[in-house]
């Protein structure tokens, strides 16, 4: 079961409400996506500057594997406090802990509500992965 | 979308599956890095159940591979292979193949994703000719070994044949698994030594456990066709779709070997085309290696570090196992196409750079086996 803190959307990143600010992740299963549980498959992550405004569903990074790019999208508008610099260096932590350490930016939203109908809870983010992995 | 007789074993390994050309083929079992090392060291096994293979049977065979391929087949000598081209009128290609000689009959192997255009198009244009051409794609499996340990473990559940006196791009019939007359060829993908061999589909799943438990001893791995797919990069071999396509100058693709424009050959579809394309180049295929960590995609644009102007584009890319940096191939124009000519590759706006080296970036029969990185 993946956490139940957080909201989920169909182009599998996470948002998770931290005091005032946003947490930007993406999940495990867009981590195996790009690099099917090879964690050295990862190779690059281009991750906005702190300050960045966004817009919501605006790319504002990627994550590249051996075989794919991925864009980095933000279900939620706001500005860019923070980015988990770490990762840049460190892409295997993706894949290790993808909701926790992984996180991608630390966002302050225009609206700190996660009540967007775009927004799934885990339960139903559970059911779409399941319609989604056969072809895994 | 078609199956090999090998899909469920497949499966049960973990495999990661796609949509090759219309067959669901195996990416990946484990990494695609680790997987292509395996290849280089050991062995790898590969289901290619999906490539098309053809038998052009009958009198006239010989007269029609040679008049819609590029190569001269008359010229092969006997259970020899050759490589060769499939071109319009125009001379652009329609795929790439090999044509292995026999006595009277010519057997090919083409793509999967091109497989139905080019039996048609053969067939068109053997109507007038007491020759048929033969699907026998669904009827065969197809796997290949490739790597330093191939031979070794072929000879393990091979009978009545020594295969140390089957010649690199030969091929023969021998006793497989206790299936008589099964097709082998010293031929492959890869830049390694190695085999393919086609039999029976009903033997499919037998065969591969066989080769898998004789190979076990020797580190022998299945391989999907991600790792396939840089390690003929890193070879220097093209693939359809990339740097041979029905839009590009195939005498600016490294090619040429397979076009055979001599007296001898005679007329053959697209020759005239192909006698002006030559004299037409105006890019050159070579490889490319990156400083930093982007890696180089199919129609990423490669600019003059000094005036921003572009050079050409990249149409394959990816890790190298081998290199162990990023590498890919592409079409540079003429005049900055020379090896450690610097560029600039821009990967959707963002600027990497990166460097000219000519192919291969590895080849197992040189001195110095691999290109130098960055």
């Amino acid at each position: 079961m993946r956490p139940d803190d957080r909201k989920y959307t169909k182009t599998h990143e996470w948002v998770k409400l931290d005091g005032d600010s946003i947490l930007v992740g993406i999940t495990d299963f867009a981590v195996n996506e790009l690099c099917s549980g090879n964690e050295s498959d990862l190779v690059y992550c281009d991750l906005p500057d702190p300050g960045r405004e966004l817009e919501e569903g605006e790319t504002f990074g990627e994550i590249e594997s051996v075989k794919a790019v991925a864009d980095l999208n933000t279900p939620i508008a706001g500005k860019v406090l923070e980015v988990n610099i770490s990762i840049e260096e460190h892409l295997e932590i993706l894949s290790r802990d993808p909701f926790k350490d992984g996180w991608i930016v630390r966002l302050e939203p225009k609206s700190k509500s996660l009540d967007d109908p775009m927004l799934m809870d885990v339960a139903d983010y559970e059911k779409l992965i399941a319609a989604e992995e056969p072809s895994a | 979308m078609k199956a090999t007789p090998l899909l469920d074993v497949h499966r049960d390994l973990g495999a990661r599956l796609v949509d090759f050309g219309g067959w669901q083929m195996p990416l990946q079992y484990r990494g695609i890095l680790e997987e292509g090392k395996t290849v280089r060291r050991a062995c790898g096994l590969f289901d290619l159940g999906h490539m098309g293979r053809f038998h052009v049977v009958g009198p006239d065979a010989l007269r029609l591979v040679d008049r819609v391929c590029t190569n001269h087949a008359a010229k092969i000598p006997l259970s020899s292979i050759r490589y060769s081209l499939l071109c319009n009128e125009h001379g652009y290609p329609l795929d790439d193949l090999l044509i292995y000689r026999e006595e009277e009959n010519i057997y090919l192997v083409v793509n999967a994703s091109n497989s139905e255009r080019d039996l048609a198009w053969i067939r068109d244009h053997g109507k007038d000719l007491h020759a048929e051409c033969i699907d026998l794609t669904d009827n065969q499996a197809m796997l290949a070994l490739q790597g330093p340990e191939s031979e070794n473990i072929l000879q393990r559940v091979v009978e009545g044949y020594d295969l140390s006196t089957l010649k690199y791009y030969n091929f023969g019939f021998a006793t497989v698994c206790g299936m008589s007359d099964v097709r082998i060829s010293r031929t492959g993908y890869t830049g390694e030594d190695g085999f393919e061999i086609y039999f029976d589909p009903k033997e499919a799943e037998n065969v591969w456990a066989a080769l898998l438990e004789a190979g076990k001893p020797s580190g022998i791995a299945p391989i999907g066709l991600g790792a396939r797919d840089i390690l003929r990069l890193e070879a220097g071999m093209a693939l359809y779709g990339h740097e041979l396509d029905e839009t590009s100058n195939p005498m600016e693709a490294g090619v040429d070997f397979a076009i055979a424009l001599t007296e001898q050959k005679g007329d053959f579809i697209g020759r005239k085309a192909l006698e002006r394309l030559r004299t037409e180049r105006s890019h050159r295929l070579v490889g490319i290696v990156t400083e930093g960590p982007r890696v180089p995609r199919q129609g990423n644009e490669l600019i003059d570090p000094k005036d921003g102007q572009v050079l050409g584009r990249i149409v394959s890319g990816g890790v190298s196992p081998t290199l162990e940096t990023n590498i890919g191939s592409a079409f540079i124009r003429l005049g900055h196409d020379q090896e450690d000519q610097e560029l600039v590759l821009d990967i959707r706006g963002k600027h990497q750079a990166c460097k000219v080296r000519d192919l291969p970036f590895y080849s197992r029969t040189r001195k110095k086996k691999t290109a130098k990185p960055f």
